[in-house]
């Protein structure tokens, strides 16, 4: 097969891979895109969209069985709801089909090429790629590495028969019995959230102290009250320690040293993502490390001159929006543009019931950066908006600097908050003052009035509480 | 509330006029007692003017540069107290007692107490925003005016704080946004201050690869360094000066030197070269008295002076200075090195009075290692000569028979060709030069 050259050459076509595609071919860049699988990496087909569209669903059939059941205010009453998971699977695939259909119309209006098959570093400007007509090798003056990460694995529970990871769970056609997911991070609560919705009995197995233990306590106390609403059994400091000699059970070490069996249709392991740094051939290029991930400067330049990295394989956090931003970043890097990273707020959404919403230093990291703060919590409680919606859980907090009201820190839990979250990183990444939010009007009746009521309480006189 | 005047104070003997250098104040200021008004410059020298009353700011009566009269309308003021007379005038005396106290001086009492300020005076910049209009405020002492009117700017060693297209624009003009100033909320850098600094043309080159420097930055000439400017101007328009370069064969006087500071290990003071060259100005100019006088070309008039007063040209931190060693022919080796130190250092702490900047005869400039080889100095006007040295270095000598290492020095001094000839330029250096190059005939009883 003849040799292709190109400027600039993309390993991986995920959210940062494509995104730096579609921007270098924007720029006139002769660009190869180099992916094994469909454009859109995990986010796009078995992460960040399919999870929604599965807790979409499992969201409207929770409505109906509350409809069915009389067990709501309006006064509504219906029959009670069936579901084919199937068929939802189906919808989610469609989904899913669309917008990886979308970015390759995309790439392909970019004039970037893409080349299918999975690729493999011979030199820093060469890499080989095993396509299904034979091995291409393609010479590049410029290579990003856009790798992505992978579910990792429990040396005691490896994936396959019952234990699965999140790709698989995305995946399920017929709905479990009993479901055990261990790990109660953002992955496995929104997943388990969604399962328990849909008619799931879930137990969730932690190993540390609470649920979503990267949030401070406040923020996910309305989480962990909802997951018992739901009936989902939350084991915390326990540890799972493996299947059962018939496997069909996990086997569980609870907090006071007791091993329990938990009976498990499928076992959803969700204990965290490790960057993909295997089976690249990157061992012929030598790149320095940065603890598991490889280690980048503020371009996004690796250790090797030539070849950058981003996205989930450059380390946390490991969010689909980071590694497009990076992507847009360098490829206007490798074009000679002045570019560097200078981003104030990387927001993190956790799609779980409610939602939470992060951006900017917590209470605690502002604390621990031995800043004086203001900080103003407005509750949903007492928002007109939230009460419409029978979703009164939860509540924005504003944190600034005690000094000059500099904002440095915006989070929020409730139902559907993740809506707000590129106000919170837009108000971060523009300097504003708790003045800015306070003087602006908030639309009425929405829950972002609870942003400028936290902000006003932050200066000591919020209206409506 | 009165109205209270204070006029330019008479700032030294025989000054009709100075030049405001600076404003302390602006119009609106609240203003407390002895607060400092503003600068003034005279000859050389300049004199802070501070209030005599607590009041409110109401007029100021000249901007920076200006030449006042002495006795006109400075600032006015409004103070408070209802019986107060409509206009009260005064002519601001008490922070010259205090100044005095401040800066004693020897035998005798100066015409007028004098305070180099350097620095201020090479700041117009923070001087023109400190005559802007402003808001009232407090002035216990002058400060420069305020970064930002919308709360506390912001603090030092955050991150600068700039909206992504100001920082993208920032970073595409290679600036370094630590170096903008922000004058938004909290200190958060805009457009326009990005503008501003685009303007000054700052930052340029701080960035990778070299970029053109468009700014034009105005520095306006006030103070000591206006004053530079016009007497050099004057100097060089109206003297047509010869200068005239001879080598000094300075091996003996180096060695008497060191003798000398040897002997005199316990004497905190040591002698330079520069001691010894007054002392054989002051043999020359016995023998060609002419070279030490003033020339009133206006009147056509040649003072020839019998004290022999030795300028000695100083570089301050303000610019450069001129502090006279008065009657050098009346001190002797030592003396003149003790009266070159105590100057010198005054010049350079700004604590020099008025008198011992002026009323030279002729005039020494030394920059010492930097002497260069030849220089063409300007007469210090209305003088007729002045003698530059220059680098001393070791240099091969034929001495008839062989080369030999001498410590060689050039002399390179200007005369005003219209009173000078260049046969008498020649003879006085050469009469130097024989003093310099035999030093025992500087002590010979003439």
């Amino acid at each position: 097969m003849k040799d292709i050259s190109c400027r600039l050459l993309v390993l991986g076509a995920g959210p940062g891979g494509y995104v730096c595609a579609i921007r270098a071919g924007q720029l006139g860049i002769d660009t190869v895109l180099v992916e094994a699988k469909k454009p859109g990496g995990t986010c796009l087909n078995v992460g960040c969209i399919p999870s929604k569209a599965l807790i979409h669903a499992a969201d409207e059939f929770d409505k109906a069985m509350h409809f069915a059941s009389g067990r709501n205010p309006f006064g509504i009453s219906s029959g009670k709801p069936a579901l084919d998971l199937s068929k939802t699977i189906a919808w989610k695939d469609g989904v899913v089909g669309r917008l990886t259909t979308g970015v390759s119309a995309l790439l392909k209006k970019g004039g970037v090429k893409i080349v299918e098959g999975w690729g493999k570093f011979r030199d820093g400007k060469t890499v080989e790629v095993e396509t299904q007509t034979g091995l291409q090798v393609i010479r590049a003056a410029e290579i990003v590495i856009a790798t992505g990460s992978a579910a990792v694995e429990l040396p005691f529970l490896p994936f396959g028969g019952r234990v699965i990871s999140s790709t698989e769970a995305l995946a399920l056609t017929q709905l479990p019995r009993n479901l055990v997911v261990v790990g109660a991070g953002y992955i496995g609560l929104e997943l388990g959230t969604a399962f328990a919705k849909l008619g799931a009995k879930v137990s969730v197995v932690e190993a540390l102290s609470r649920v979503l233990p990267q949030y401070d306590a406040e923020l996910t106390r309305p989480v962990g009250k909802r997951l018992r609403e739901l009936d989902v059994e939350v084991m915390t400091d326990a540890r799972a320690k493996g299947l059962n000699p018939k496997g069909e059970a996990l086997i569980v070490e609870t907090a006071d040293g007791r091993k329990k069996t938990l009976a498990a249709d499928k076992i959803l392991v969700t204990v965290g993502r490790k960057p993909m740094t295997e089976g690249f051939g990157l061992e012929a290029i030598d790149l320095d490390r940065d603890g598991a991930f490889l280690r980048i400067d503020d371009k996004c330049r690796t250790s090797m001159r030539g070849v950058y990295a981003i996205g989930d394989v450059t380390g946390e956090p490991m969010l689909a929006h980071r590694a497009m931003a990076q992507g847009e970043m360098v490829a206007e890097v490798v074009a000679g543009e002045k570019r560097a990273w200078d981003k104030i707020s990387i927001p993190a959404i956790c799609f779980t019931d409610p939602e939470i919403v992060t951006a900017g230093l917590s209470p605690d990291e502002a604390k621990a950066a031995g800043i004086e703060t203001k900080i103003g919590v407005f509750p949903f409680q007492a928002n007109g908006r939230a009460l419409t919606m029978t979703k009164e859980a939860g509540f924005i907090r504003v944190i600034a600097r005690a000094d000059n009201h500099l904002i440095i820190g915006i989070q929020g839990v409730g139902d559907g908050i993740s809506e707000l979250g590129g106000d919170f990183s837009l108000a971060l990444e523009m300097g504003t003052r708790l003045e800015d939010v306070a003087g602006t009007i908030h639309p009425h009746p929405t829950r972002s009035e609870a942003f400028l009521e936290a902000s006003l309480r932050a200066l000591g006189h919020a209206l409506h509480i | 509330m009165a109205e209270h005047v204070i006029r330019l104070p008479d700032v030294g003997e025989g000054v009709a006029e100075a030049e405001l250098v600076e404003w302390h104040v602006n119009v609106g200021d609240l203003v407390r007692e002895d607060a400092v008004l503003a600068a003034v410059m005279t000859d050389k020298a300049t004199v802070e003017i501070p209030s005599p009353v607590e009041g409110e700011i109401t007029w100021l009566g000249a901007k920076v540069g200006d030449v006042v009269p002495v006795g006109s309308d400075l600032v006015r003021l409004k103070i408070p107290g209802e019986d107060a007379p409509a206009v009260a005038a005064s002519s601001a005396q008490a922070k010259q007692k205090a100044q005095t106290e401040k800066t004693p001086r020897k035998e005798k009492q100066p015409s007028a107490p004098i305070s180099e300020r350097p620095g201020k005076t090479t700041a117009p910049r923070e001087l023109r925003e400190a005559a802007q209009p402003p808001e009232k405020r407090i002035l216990a002492r002058p400060g420069p005016a305020r970064q930002s009117t919308f709360g506390p700017p912001r603090p030092e060693g955050l991150r600068p704080l700039a909206s992504p297209a100001v920082r993208l624009r920032a970073r595409e003009g290679g600036i370094d946004l630590r170096q903008v100033p922000g004058t938004g909320p909290a200190g958060r850098i805009t457009h326009e201050d990005l503008d501003a600094f685009f303007a000054k043309g700052a930052g340029a080159g701080r960035s990778a690869g070299l970029q053109p420097k468009t700014g034009v930055e105005e520095i306006k000439l006030v103070g000591l360094r206006r004053r530079i400017a016009e007497k050099m101007a004057t100097a060089h328009s109206h003297i047509p000066a010869i200068t005239y370069v001879e080598e000094v064969d300075v091996t003996a006087l180096e060695e008497l030197r060191a003798s000398l500071n040897k002997e005199k290990r316990d004497n905190p003071q040591r002698l330079t070269l520069l001691p010894f060259l007054m002392r054989a100005l002051v043999r020359a100019v016995e023998a060609h008295p002419v070279v030490n006088s003033l020339f009133d070309d206006a009147a056509g008039v040649l003072h020839q002076h019998g004290g022999v007063h030795i300028g000695i040209a100083t570089q301050t931190p303000s610019g450069l200075m001129v502090p006279v060693v008065r009657h050098a022919e009346a001190l002797d080796l030592w003396g003149c090195a003790a009266e070159l130190t105590r100057l010198s250092e005054a010049a350079k702490a700004g604590t020099a009075q008025r008198d011992e900047l002026t009323g030279s005869t002729i005039t020494i400039t030394s920059l010492g290692a930097l002497g260069g080889i030849i220089s063409t100095p300007i007469i210090n006007h209305p003088e007729i000569a002045i003698v530059g040295v220059n680098k001393m270095s070791v240099r091969p000598h034929w001495d008839g028979t062989e080369f030999v290492p001498r410590k060689m020095m050039n002399l390179s001094s200007s005369f005003d060709h219209r009173v000078i000839d260049g046969y008498d330029a020649a003879v006085f250096t050469q009469r130097l030069k024989a003093l310099l190059e035999a030093p025992a005939l500087i002590f010979m009883e003439s």
